[in-house]
């Protein structure tokens, strides 16, 4: 099992959402995030007075899956979230040790 | 016997064009309907020759309305855009709170010492020329069927409370997100007394008022309002220091929507200000409306232009801010400035205004928090001086100007004068409060935020 971290560019969410549910993953976490890589941030400009913005809002979504689904689900958030312009994001891969389903108990898997 | 001596109801000075009374013309009408309204313990005489015109009463107490929008809401969300979330709710605040404190202020003691014309005589220049006498506190002698002009006079004093109520509340742009509550009310009622108080009678007491007497023109606050809180506003931010981290720390704007929004309503409401100015439903507060309108448009777009030809961009604060210079500036002009001077003086002060607020503020490093002397303060003395020239019938004004020059430099008396008075009695009263409760919050207060540290409370709780 795989736990995948990915950070896109917010407008991308529904087409990620989409093309993982293709792949057959149908559960993630959503969270709102402020970063920057390569990308770095963007200046404002109020009455003459300049502000550089370093940290972009970004979204970072978070899910498991099983190490047979891994490369769909790796190429299904790149294909959702690719615009081809610099800022947009980036996905880790992680070991995932066990996994429980609260409600039944259910372990790896079958919690999957 | 109030109505024997110069003033309400009796011949206007002849050089006074700062705001057409009508007294000239209705002299002799005026004096009945001022006794009738001051001396009501003859109801008969005062049924029968004082009567109110409906259409001007109508107009006014419409006018009073617009402008009491103008700080609450208006001018509270255009200010409150500009500042940090975290001390929006301080801004709010201080304008509401300034509006309360004003409005009691003006019954006790403000309408006297502004309008009243007790010892004043036309061309004669004593106390009474610089501040009007206490015979009126309480709203003394008022009735029903007290008249100035052909209004209620009970309208005419709220009318002109909340003229008294949104200069202070300017004030609060330059020293946002740094200042005691409790010195700010101080000073709010401290300044209203010394300072606006005596410039409002100097200027607007009618024949004997030393600005007045002079030949200044300003026909709806261009020096007692803007020039007057904008020079207060440059030397609280001074006396005050800058906020902590200004100007390394980004301190952009949290809502130019509630600043839009502001901005619209200080355009709309200052229909009231200026039209209403004229105090009656007539010719003259129509011209004061359109020029009011080309003015605050081409203001607007002057700003804009500046703006993305030296930034490469349009910015919502910049329009928002265009407008308002626009709208300060056709302030003293609104009565005798034609369409065309409007237009003239709206461009150029949009572009002025742009770069007092850009560069003069950056290249001195004062912090005038949201450019109450780059906006109000400049484009007041612009507007003020070119008020003068623009009355011209040859530059196509409804003045009875003839000299521009020295009409120019009458002008320049009235903003000079303004600029000492309100400059040296501004620092005198910030300094006294200095000295006793202290003006700014501690380090830590500011740190969090006023909303939290003075009031307890949060703008935004999102969960």
């Amino acid at each position: 099992m795989k736990w995948i971290t990915a950070i896109i560019k917010p407008f991308t969410l529904d087409d990620v959402r989409a093309a993982l549910a293709e792949v057959g993953v149908d559960g993630m976490t959503v969270t709102e995030v402020k970063g920057f890589g390569r990308q770095h941030g963007h200046t404002e400009l109020y009455r003459g007075a300049e502000y550089v913005v370093d940290f972009l809002p970004k979204l970072k979504i978070e899910l498991a899956v099983g190490d047979d689904r891994l490369d769909h689900a790796i190429e299904a958030i790149g294909n959702g979230a690719r615009t081809g312009k610099i800022g947009d994001g980036k996905i880790f891969v992680t070991a995932l040790e066990q996994v429980i389903r609260i409600r039944t108990g259910e372990v790896d898997g079958d919690a999957l | 016997m109030r109505c024997e001596k110069p003033g309400f109801g009796v011949t206007r000075h002849s050089s006074v064009e700062s705001r057409d009374w009508g007294f000239g013309r209705h002299s002799r009408r005026m004096i009945a309907l001022c006794v009738a309204g001051l001396l009501s313990a003859t109801p008969a005489f005062a049924q029968g020759a004082a009567q109110a015109d409906s259409g001007d009463t109508a107009w006014m107490l419409t006018a009073t309305m617009l402008v009491l929008l103008m700080t609450i809401p208006g001018l509270a969300l255009f200010y409150g855009g500009m500042v940090r979330a975290k001390n929006l709710l301080s801004v709010l605040m201080q304008c509401f709170a300034i509006t309360a404190l004003i409005s009691v202020l003006w019954m006790l003691y403000g309408y006297s010492l502004a309008f009243s014309t007790s010892g004043m005589h036309a061309g004669v220049t004593n106390l009474h020329s610089f501040i009007g006498g206490l015979d009126r506190a309480m709203f003394a002698g008022m009735t029903p069927a007290s008249l100035v002009q052909r209004v209620p006079e009970s309208v005419f004093a709220m009318f002109q409370l909340t003229f008294a109520i949104i200069t202070p509340a300017l004030i609060v742009g330059a020293v946002a997100e740094r200042m005691k509550f409790s010195a700010l009310l101080l000073f709010t009622a401290a300044w209203f007394t010394v300072v606006y108080l005596p410039m409002a009678h100097m200027v607007w007491g009618g024949p004997g008022s030393f600005l007045g007497d002079l030949g200044v023109l300003d026909f709806a606050g261009g020096t007692v309002v803007h020039i007057n809180a904008g020079i207060a506003g440059l030397v609280a931010c001074l006396v005050l220091g800058k906020r902590r981290g200004y100007p390394h720390t980004p301190m952009p704007p949290h809502n130019l929507g509630y600043t839009l929004i502001g901005a619209s309503m200080l355009w709309l409401g200052w229909f009231g200000f200026n039209a209403g100015s004229a105090v009656a439903a007539n010719g003259s507060a129509g011209m004061a409306m359109l020029v009011t309108q080309v003015a605050t448009a081409a203001a607007a777009l002057g700003w804009m232009a500046i703006e993305w030809l030296i930034h490469r961009r349009a910015s919502v604060l910049g329009i928002a801010s265009g407008a308002v210079a626009g709208l300060v500036a056709i302030t003293p002009a609104a009565g005798t400035i034609g369409p065309g001077g409007a237009l003239l003086l709206g461009v150029l002060v949009g572009v002025v205004c742009f770069f007092a607020a850009t560069r003069l503020k950056h290249r001195f490093g004062y912090d005038d928090s949201l450019d109450v002397f780059g906006v109000h303060a400049i484009a007041g003395i612009v507007g003020a001086l070119l008020t003068g020239p623009f009355a011209a019938p040859a530059l196509g004004g409804f003045g009875t100007v003839t000299h521009l020059f020295r009409q120019l430099g009458i002008q320049a008396i009235g903003v000079g004068f303004t600029v000492l008075w309100s400059g040296a009695l501004s620092l005198l009263i910030l300094k006294l409060i200095d000295w006793t409760v202290g003006l700014r919050v501690d380090e830590e207060q500011e740190q969090v935020g006023l909303d939290l540290a003075l009031h307890e409370e949060r703008a935004y709780n999102l969960s």
